[in-house]
């Protein structure tokens, strides 16, 4: 039996085994410390991802990698380390190419779960969408590079039964992967390469044929926080004019109309909706140009073409509020996948060399009449200042409606956990 | 093929894994697939292991290489004396473009961060031979005289010195005569603890810039037990604009060699390494011709009657182009023949290092100031330099200046002086101690070069000291310090390896002038975020100079920013975006 020791987290005093993990002891006493890289039969720990960064003794560690001492202080949840954790989790969201709706781990992802637990509702900063290719060549896995996080669970824990490592870092700087080995990794028996993809807090390893039982949306992640039930509220900003009759406006930029079918998804509550509010320009009213101005702008969907680009500008004009509804409108969502690839190439790929192609009709749509296509897919933020961001594909009705009355009547305003999806 | 001395027997196979490595890309000009097999199955690894050890280093190739492999510097003093005119000339003469081999596998072209002679750029190296000042002119009749039948050992540039400034009144440290065994001599019947007091005395502190007093360091690990320690000598100066270490290996191997034997004798440490990175490829040599006349005279390899029977030797490991093996963790991953990733901090290397053994890690600046104040005597190194702060300091001196080269300057000399020193003239922007560094503006001009901290008039510098005029665009210095970054950092942790790559695209926002204050105020957030959570010190260094330069030169980042403060409708270039699209008009 080791040595016990007493240590404060947060001010609160706790008694434990010298030489433990800090991540499993705050666990143990119900302080939650995110953490991503960390697994607890790797040792040492890998002190990669470090999302759990805390102030150790006055200075910044991981906690992972910390071993708990007497007389240890140990900062967790200062709005400073808050904000930090928050900022590395958005980090790994910008760098990778992370598309939650189209992924098969999605409610049983780490990062998501980060995402969600630390109120991820858009990364501040810009996306990457740097170039990644999936590795379809290994016999029984697929190795989904856009959504590794470059943990290193893979790289110490998968070994062959002699040893032999089946995963390794390749290259540096932004060029790093994990590489896997095809001839190792062939050698892996069937719950061996299970086991690694279960190990992987993403969906980068993939054993072919092997599905996961639970739906989406009662998974792992997707119902129960581990921290709290309530995500942090939106904070009140709008000066309260109550019942006031509003003006609302909404539009699906790039985007497949899902949020606004979603919207319609508030049932009953669409009879008060139309109490309290109007609808100007709107795909419902078929209004097709300002007549007023709005209160708020509800935009669905990214930019992908130059008459996105005027029609979003045209809402930041005539809006008080823009709030981005959806992952599209967030950040890219779906139609950026085309941003890591050069728009020539995708054009060509669709119009010239596909099956389907009429032989002797070798054109790309141009007319003066159809929207000029940009380069990549742009996030609205990057076009005109967004004031909200309401995550998911579709978010939930409840979502959109709670965050709209809130912004308009200064209603107060909590989201389940539950109800903060990217998928 | 290289041989380490059988002294080192004590190092298992696997750390000759980057020995073995550079054998086969010198023999054939790539790695091929037979070596990653054959190494792979002679230390039982998978293949992919292999090839991240490979991937790691920029000098390995796994595709041919070309008979000719050029290097050519882009850094940004490099870019500032005519790179891409020389990266011109060299594509239309080679017929390679950058990143390849031309057709008949002649010339290999590559760009490469600093290699170690930012005072005379732009600087390549061809087949691991330095070339220096180039120009279109000269780049065409190096080529001509390579396709011709010249080899790059014959023709290469003799690399002068440059040692532009020495402390009057023969005060210099480092540049005295130094004869063999001059420090040896003095050590006969001294004991380990003597020379700790000594180091102790004489405040010495690690030169490579983190400034850990050599002393303690060398007492911690005296005191670790074990059979088995290791003395290394980093000889990976890696951050740009920094050439001090070359001069050094250059002309005072003698007090390198010296004061690492002094030290294993401190530590009881019986195997020196000297980690010399691949740029310096080119100073192997003379530093091997060094360590044979050492082991011939019977300093090394033996028994050594001044150390009152001591043994001691020393081998030079070949670093392979990797900026963050200059880390001392990454540094020790590498000598064991792993990708040069930092280690967490379970332990210092005093206590487990090199092969999970006390290694005290030590730049060459150190050993060779540690040999200097043994042999001059203590007091007189004490005479040097300022209380608190004694001795003399090597610094790199490049960029808008007369006199680019190595100052040795005491102790307490002003940056005023520097410049006056080295024919600054018009500067606005100074970098000090590399790009992980401190940027200074004129501003700062009357602060003292010193080891004193906290004083608020003082400052440390680890070795590079770069300064530029007014023509220079800062945004533009900043880039390319976010280039190198962003292409150095080892990938492991999330804060320096996506941190870096958001921080050079948001650099080229501001360059575009599409920023708004808002994003420079988060860019500044977000370089704090990397410094406090990154796992070693090159992510938590690595935005120094952003941060630094956005306080200092705020009125010149106001100038770059777009117009409209209000940030509602932001700046977006049409024309561009669609610029491809338009391809296809018909």
């Amino acid at each position: 039996m080791a040595k016990e020791i007493h240590l404060t987290i947060d001010g609160q005093q706790i008694t434990a085994e010298e030489g433990r993990n800090l991540v499993d002891v705050a666990k143990e006493n119900n302080i939650f410390i995110p953490s991503l890289c960390y697994f607890s039969h790797i040792d040492p720990p890998l002190g990669t991802c470090r999302t759990c960064t805390c102030k150790v003794n006055g200075k910044y560690q991981p906690a992972c990698t910390e071993k708990v001492k007497e007389g240890m202080e140990v900062e967790v949840n200062t709005s400073e380390l808050v904000d930090m954790r928050k900022a590395l989790v958005e980090m790994m969201f910008s760098e990778g190419n992370h598309f939650c709706p189209a992924c098969e781990k999605s409610g049983q992802c780490d990062l998501q779960h980060m995402g969600y637990e630390l109120g991820v509702s858009v990364s501040r900063f810009p996306h990457l969408f740097k170039d990644r290719v999936i590795d379809y060549h290994p016999s029984r896995m697929i190795m989904e590079h856009n959504r590794c996080i470059k943990c290193k669970r893979c790289v110490e824990e998968v070994h062959t039964d002699d040893g032999k490592k089946v995963f390794t870092y390749q290259n540096r700087g932004n060029e790093t992967f994990v590489g896997i080995d095809y001839d190792e990794e062939a050698r892996l028996t069937e719950d061996q390469a299970i086991a690694a993809m279960e190990l992987c807090p993403t969906g980068a390893i993939i054993v072919r044929g092997v599905s996961r039982p639970q739906p989406f949306g009662s998974r792992e992640f997707d119902l129960h926080s581990v921290k709290q039930e309530v995500v942090k509220p939106l904070r009140k900003h709008y000066k309260p004019g109550h019942l006031e009759k509003k003006v609302v406006a909404t539009v699906s930029l790039a985007g497949c109309f899902g949020c606004h079918m979603s919207m319609l998804d508030i049932d009953t509550e669409l009879l008060d909706l139309t109490e309290f509010i109007t609808f100007n320009k709107s795909p419902l009213t078929d209004i097709k140009k300002f007549t007023t101005r709005c209160h708020i702008g509800l935009i669905e969907g990214s930019c992908c073409n130059a008459e996105n680009v005027e029609t979003l500008r045209a809402f930041r004009e005539n809006c008080d509020l823009l709030v981005a509804v959806g992952e599209c409108a967030v950040w890219g969502g779906l139609p950026a996948m085309r941003n890591t690839i050069p728009i020539g190439e995708c054009l060509e790929e669709a119009y010239l060399n596909s099956f389907t192609q009429v032989p002797g009709e070798y054109t790309v749509p141009y007319h003066e009449d159809l929207p000029k296509l940009l380069d990549k897919v742009y996030p609205c933020n990057e076009i005109v200042k967004i004031d909200y961001f309401i995550p998911g594909c579709p978010p939930s009705a409840t979502h959109i409606w709670k965050a709209v009355k809130n912004l308009l009547w200064d209603e107060d305003f909590s989201i389940l956990y539950s109800e903060f999806k990217y998928d | 093929m290289y041989e380490a001395p059988a002294l080192f027997s004590v190092e298992p196979g696997k750390s000759g894994m980057l020995n073995r490595l550079w054998h086969c890309q010198m023999e054939k000009g790539y790695i091929s697939d037979a070596d990653i097999q054959s190494i792979s199955d002679e230390w039982q690894l998978s293949k992919v292991a292999t090839e991240g050890v490979v991937s790691f280093y920029h000098f390995f190739h796994r595709q041919p290489a070309g008979k000719f492999t050029i290097y050519l510097n882009n850094s940004i003093t490099s870019c500032f004396k005519g790179y891409s005119r020389v990266l011109e000339a060299l594509e239309q003469e080679t017929g390679a473009s950058v990143g390849s081999v031309d057709r008949t596998g002649t010339f290999g072209l590559f760009t490469t961060p600093c290699i170690g002679l930012n005072d005379q750029e732009p600087a390549a190296l061809i087949n691991f031979y330095p070339f220096i000042h180039l120009n279109a002119l000269k780049v065409r009749k190096i080529i001509e005289a390579l396709k011709a039948g010249a080899q790059p050992e014959d023709i290469c540039d003799v690399i002068p010195e440059n040692i532009r400034y020495l402390p009057p009144a023969s005060r210099t440290v480092f540049f005295r005569p130094f004869e063999m065994g001059a420090t040896l001599r003095r050590l006969e019947g001294a004991t380990p603890e003597d020379i700790i007091q000594w180091m102790q005395k004489a405040e010495l502190a690690g030169r490579g810039g983190a400034f850990f007093p050599t002393w303690r360091k060398w007492d911690t690990c005296r005191k670790y037990n074990s059979d088995v320690k290791f003395i290394i000598c980093n000889a990976d100066e890696g951050e740009p604009g920094t050439f001090k270490d070359r001069v050094l290996l250059q002309t005072q191997a003698p007090s390198l060699i010296e004061g690492m034997m002094m030290a294993g004798y401190a530590v009881g440490a019986s195997y020196g390494v000297i980690y010399l990175r691949g740029e310096y490829r080119w100073l192997e040599h003379s530093l091997q011709e060094w360590i044979d006349a050492y082991r011939a005279k019977g300093y090394l390899g033996q028994a050594i009657d001044f150390l009152g029977g001591f043994t001691f030797d020393i081998r030079i490991q070949m670093g392979a182009g990797a900026y963050v093996c200059g880390e001392e963790t990454a540094l020790l991953e590498s000598m064991e023949g792993n990708r040069g990733e930092p280690r967490t901090k379970w332990f210092f290397p005093v206590e487990k290092g090199y092969l999970l053994r006390p290694t005290v890690v030590n730049n060459v600046e150190t050993f060779c100031a540690a040999a200097r104040i043994v042999e001059m005597g203590v007091d007189a190194w004490l005479q040097r330099g300022i209380p608190g702060s004694p001795g003399t300091k090597l610094i790199s001196v490049s960029g808008d200046v007369e006199k680019p080269g190595i100052y040795e300057i005491e102790w307490g000399m002003t940056i005023h002086e520097l410049l006056e020193r080295a024919g600054a003239e018009n500067t606005r922007f100074i970098q000090f101690s590399g790009p992980s560094g401190e940027t200074l503006s004129m501003d700062d001009k009357y602060q003292r070069i010193s080891m004193l901290r906290f004083t608020g008039m003082d400052i440390r510098c680890g070795g590079s000291f770069m300064a530029f005029s007014h023509d220079r665009e800062i945004v533009d210095i900043l880039l390319n310090f976010a280039d190198f970054f962003t292409h150095e950092s080892c990938g492991i942790c999330t804060p320096c390896r996506a941190g870096n790559f958001i921080v050079q695209r948001q650099l080229k926002r501001v360059q575009r002038g599409v920023a708004l204050t808002s994003d420079l105020d988060a860019l500044r957030d977000w370089g704090a975020i990397m410094q406090k959570s990154s796992r070693c010190g090159l992510g938590k260094t690595a935005p120094n100079a952003v941060i630094t330069s956005m306080t200092k030169f705020r009125q010149y980042f106001d100038g770059l920013l777009d117009p409209d403060k209000s940030g509602m409708v932001r700046k977006f270039d049409m024309e561009e975006a669609v610029e491809a699209y338009e391809k296809y008009k018909y």
